[in-house]
């Protein structure tokens, strides 16, 4: 298969590549840019962990092919934390609230979140369950996740 | 002297699971490393004529294509877990078991028995080569005929799955107490029911997966594997491939959930490990979800027909059970489920008499292994559902009759009559269920709300609320362990045995040994899921790690507080009962300035002629010690559903959920709370949502998510929760294990509460789960009927 050259950037960095028509942009970011955060719970867009944020909009990442992403703005969990190494709120949010167990799918829940809140930086309950919605969770119950988004806002907006 | 025990210490994991550094199987990566895809089964019984591979063989980037034929009389076939399918000879003489053996090649040779049976393996440059050639391969199937209700199985004549066998009971056994069959002649009424539980998968994040890499210079295969049971796996590469074990080494990495069916040994995890030693390369598999949902294996299916005798006021007299498990194509497990659900359907009932028949019978499925709660979510939706129809028939109140018929405080500890799987007595350790109970009816408001429902549903508004209660055998057997050592740079490493799946186990074993070692839990390493820190270890599975592990790595870090203590007095030249240790040093309680730190002290221990370990005691500052518990330990809750019902789609709406629990000891309520509230989203999942469903012709109907339903964020309220705290009497910090309790209940709650919504319409709901389109058809036949009574 010919390859197809791609620009785009990612956690702020340009790339250039050369793929496979065919090739998964999760697949991609997993394994040509070894950015492992980004996980697969179910290659068919209905478990949320391979989602994040093209051009600042979630999206999952196993449904979309990397030869799509090209020109595009890219970020994966990994350009949550701090240049200092130090949690983001959402991240420090999460752990105080114990909302993740496995982790598995965490860095899912955590692209979702982050766009939502630079939208919403004071959500109720219900826009809150509304947003993860599209992310399941096996460990959790939810309940945490929620308890942590709210903890975030509020931190945001103190 | 407990500091940090108790307290709701943040997580250690948590750092490089928010910030995508954890690694988790597919994370791995390795030079030259290459994948493998399987060729699964279309059929659910079926002949293999032929493979055809020579076109795949003939693709670019194919190295390998491997069949039955090919690994025949290399690779041994997957058999039963010794382990868990061993059983004391007192067990044995009181049950009676037949246990037949049964199988599975590690790829399929002569004949499928399901849909997702493994039969052959490509290794490719990467999966999606791996994947292109795997579509090239060519099998010929010779279709057999298909059993998938496992009544059918058990008629004369039925297709034999395993053919070595006469029938298709796997297994059966008969256990009881008392005199059922005389108090069903004794009783005022009898009620007979057929009570089932569907197949459900468990449906970790993470998929399963496994790399291996085989090292020439020391003939070793260093094997990850996303498993819930290291040890295990090491033993059965080892068994399978003639191997000694010394040369494989197992890791579990970051594992993304587990919940059962990551325990056990799959075909998966022998093959990849030997593809990576023919080939002298790595190679990794990752598992996909529509293979999680055909091949990981299912769990569940059981079906009751209980006969229950009972009196005028409520008092159950007796019960005689008769079950069947749908065991799918091969049984691994043995009894494990069947027994756990025979021992524990009784839960905090006195129910003198008891009788039942457990038949084990394999048909045309994947393989059913034990799953959260393993056998109990079972056994409480067919006991909770006797408590309700009892009270329903008697026009009491739910309550009155769990009440009359519950084990009381003062009966403890109360002796049920049986045995434990593990040949002891089943003798419940602690606790007050009828406590329990009050302060589950007192959270909700029961008596307010009973008040309130009459007016609601006046108003058209169905609402209802169910209770559930359990008694459930935690920590089972039947050793954990934890080796304990600080270093020459003074730090405390702790290696256990048990390996987690996001349970926090970095965590919670670092406080315990943080109180005996006198340090903060951050100044702990802990190092779990691999099997080469430790000779032996038992694995994460059947709410045992708190107990066997908390327990280990408390025995051994007391011990190696002493010795610690001896070799600073040695030092010091006092006694060591004169000492006291605080933050990472030993002091003369008297003159704390004269002290020597855990570094000085490792120095101190270092083999040599200044070494000041007492002679007839090891150099080096390590423990190891292994925890036998004496038998489980009884954990129990009570859980309450309220819901509200839409007559007219069928649709169930939970109100609210509360429960009140009892772990024994907690070590970390946030993290307890956490499996809690997780537990009980998996168990609202299969009262309301999850099925496995296939056709006639064992076809998989629920492959991917837009079949399968997972709960969401939008039907998982967050749960009440309140708790009890009854030390077990069976290990020193008095811990009981709560991994799964929170999924048991969530059923027969749910289920209670929506017959109660719908009172005084006549509503049966003796089958999981409750989908609106079959509540809503329940709801028309006992309309009906309803009408039918009014005109006759
Ligand atoms: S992996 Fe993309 S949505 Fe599940
Ligand atoms: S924390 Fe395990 S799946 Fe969400």
């Amino acid at each position: 298969m010919e390859g197809i050259k791609i620009h785009l950037k990612v956690n702020g960095q340009d790339i250039s590549r050369e793929v496979d028509p065919r090739l998964l942009l999760s697949d991609f970011i997993r394994e040509n840019l070894l950015l492992t955060g980004t996980h697969i719970g179910c290659e068919h867009g209905v478990c949320g962990a391979c989602t994040i944020q093209v051009n600042g909009d979630p999206v999952r990442s196993c449904l979309m092919l990397a030869v799509q992403a090209d020109g595009c703005e890219v970020k994966t969990v990994e350009s949550l934390i701090q240049e200092n190494g130090e949690l983001s709120h959402l991240q420090q949010a999460f752990s105080d609230n114990h909302a993740l167990q496995c982790g598995f799918c965490t860095p899912g829940f955590l692209m979702t979140l982050s766009s939502f809140l630079e939208e919403n930086s004071n959500p109720s309950e219900e826009e809150i369950r509304k947003c993860i919605s599209g992310n399941l969770c096996r460990c959790t119950g939810y309940s945490n996740i929620i308890k942590a988004v709210k903890q975030a806002a509020q931190t945001v907006s103190n | 002297m407990t500091k940090y025990v108790g307290q709701s210490i943040k997580r250690k994991e948590d750092y490089r699971l928010v910030t995508g550094t954890g690694q988790f199987v597919g994370d791995i990566r390795m030079a030259n490393m290459v994948e493998a895809v399987f060729v699964r089964s279309t059929h659910a019984h079926a002949t293999i004529i032929g493979i055809d591979i020579s076109e795949a063989q003939a693709l670019e980037g194919v190295h390998a294509i491997l069949t039955g034929k090919d690994i025949d009389g290399k690779i041994k076939p997957l058999v039963q877990f010794e382990s868990h399918c061993a059983l004391p000879p007192n067990l044995v003489e009181a049950i009676n078991p037949t246990i037949h053996f049964c199988y599975e090649d590690v790829l399929a040779k002569n004949k499928v028995m399901y849909v997702g049976q493994p039969i052959a393996v490509v290794v490719a440059e990467n999966r999606y080569v791996a994947e292109d050639a795997a579509d090239l391969i060519k099998v010929k199937y010779e279709t057999l005929p298909v059993v998938v209700d496992p009544f059918k199985s058990l008629e004369k004549g039925a297709p034999l799955i395993q053919e070595h066998l006469q029938s298709n009971i796997q297994s059966n056994f008969h256990v009881t107490t008392g005199n059922a069959v005389q108090s069903l002649k004794d009783a005022n009424h009898i009620l007979k029911a057929r009570i089932k539980t569907p197949r459900v998968s468990s449906n970790p994040l993470e998929t399963r997966g496994v790399v291996s890499t085989y090292e020439n210079r020391t003939n070793q295969l260093h094997v990850y594997s996303s498993t819930q049971l290291p040890f295990e796996i090491r033993t059965y590469i080892a068994r399978s491939l003639d191997l000694v074990e010394q040369q494989i080494r197992v890791t579990a990495p970051d594992v993304g959930g587990g919940f059962g069916p990551k325990g056990g040994v799959h075909p998966e995890e022998i093959m990849v490990p030997y593809l990576s030693k023919l080939m002298n390369r790595p190679v990794k598999w990752i598992e996909d979800r529509l293979e999680h949902m055909t091949s990981a294996r299912h769990s569940r299916d059981q079906i009751h027909d209980v006969e229950v005798a009972y009196n005028r006021d409520g008092t159950i007299l007796g019960i005689k059970d008769h079950f069947i498990i749908d065991s799918g194509a091969v049984n691994y497990f043995g009894l494990t489920c069947a027994y756990n659900s025979a021992y524990h359907l009784r839960g905090a009932y006195k129910i003198p008499n008891y009788d039942s028949t457990c038949q084990i019978v394999l048909t045309n499925k994947t393989p059913n292994v034990p799953f959260r709660g393993a056998g109990r979510p079972e056994v409480v939706f067919v006991m909770d559902r006797i408590i309700d129809m009892v009270a329903r028939k008697l026009k009491m109140d739910p309550v009155e009759v769990m009440r009359k018929n519950m084990i009381q405080a003062e009966d403890m500890p109360y002796d049920q009559g049986i045995l434990v799987k593990d040949g002891a007595q089943l003798i419940y350790d602690s606790g007050d269920y009828p406590a329990a109970l009050d302060q589950g009816l007192k959270m909700v408001d029961y008596e307010g709300f009973r008040e309130q429902q009459k007016k609601w549903k006046k108003q058209g508004k169905l609402v209802g609320v169910g209770i559930s209660t359990y008694v459930e055998g935690t920590g089972a057997g039947p050793f954990e362990s934890a080796y304990v050592t600080i270093d020459g740079s003074g730090q405390v490493v702790a290696y256990l045995g048990a390996s987690p799946q996001g349970q926090g186990h970095e965590t919670v074993f670092s406080q315990i040994c943080a109180d005996e070692l006198m340090l903060s839990p951050n100044e702990i390493t802990i190092r779990v899921g691999d099997t080469a820190n430790l000779a032996f270890g038992a694995g994460t599975y059947a709410s045992r790690s708190a107990v066997n592990a908390g327990s280990a790595i408390q025995i051994a870090s007391a011990k190696l507080r002493e010795k610690v203590l001896v070799v600073a007095a040695a030092m010091l030249e006092v006694k060591s009962s004169d000492l006291q240790m605080e933050n990472g040093k030993a002091f003369v309680k008297t003159q704390p300035e004269k002290c020597v730190t855990y570094k000085e002290i490792a120095e101190a221990a270092r083999p040599g002629n200044r070494c000041k370990v007492p002679a007839g005691m090891e150099p080096g500052l390590q423990v190891t010690h292994y925890f036998v518990p004496p038998t489980v330990t009884f954990s129990s809750s009570v859980h309450i559903a309220m819901v509200e019902v839409d007559k007219k789609t069928g649709f169930v709406e939970l109100k609210g959920y509360s429960v009140v629990h009892d772990a024994g000891k907690v070590i970390n309520p946030m993290i307890v709370d956490g499996q809690v509230q997780g537990g009980i989203a998996q168990g609202i999942g299969a009262a309301l949502y999850e099925e496995i469903v296939y056709d006639e012709k064992g076809q998989l109907l629920t492959g991917s998510y837009m079949d399968y339903l997972l709960p969401t964020s939008m039907e998982i309220p967050t749960v009440e929760k309140s708790h009890q705290e009854f030390l077990s009497t069976r290990n020193p910090l008095g811990i009981k294990g709560v991994g799964e309790g929170g999924a048991i209940s969530p059923p027969a709650a749910i289920a209670n509460a929506v017959v109660d919504a719908l009172d005084p319409l006549e509503i049966m709901i003796n089958l999981l789960p409750i989908s609106p389109s079959k509540l809503r058809n329940w709801i028309k036949e006992a309309e009906r009927k309803q009408y039918k009574i009014e005109v006759g």
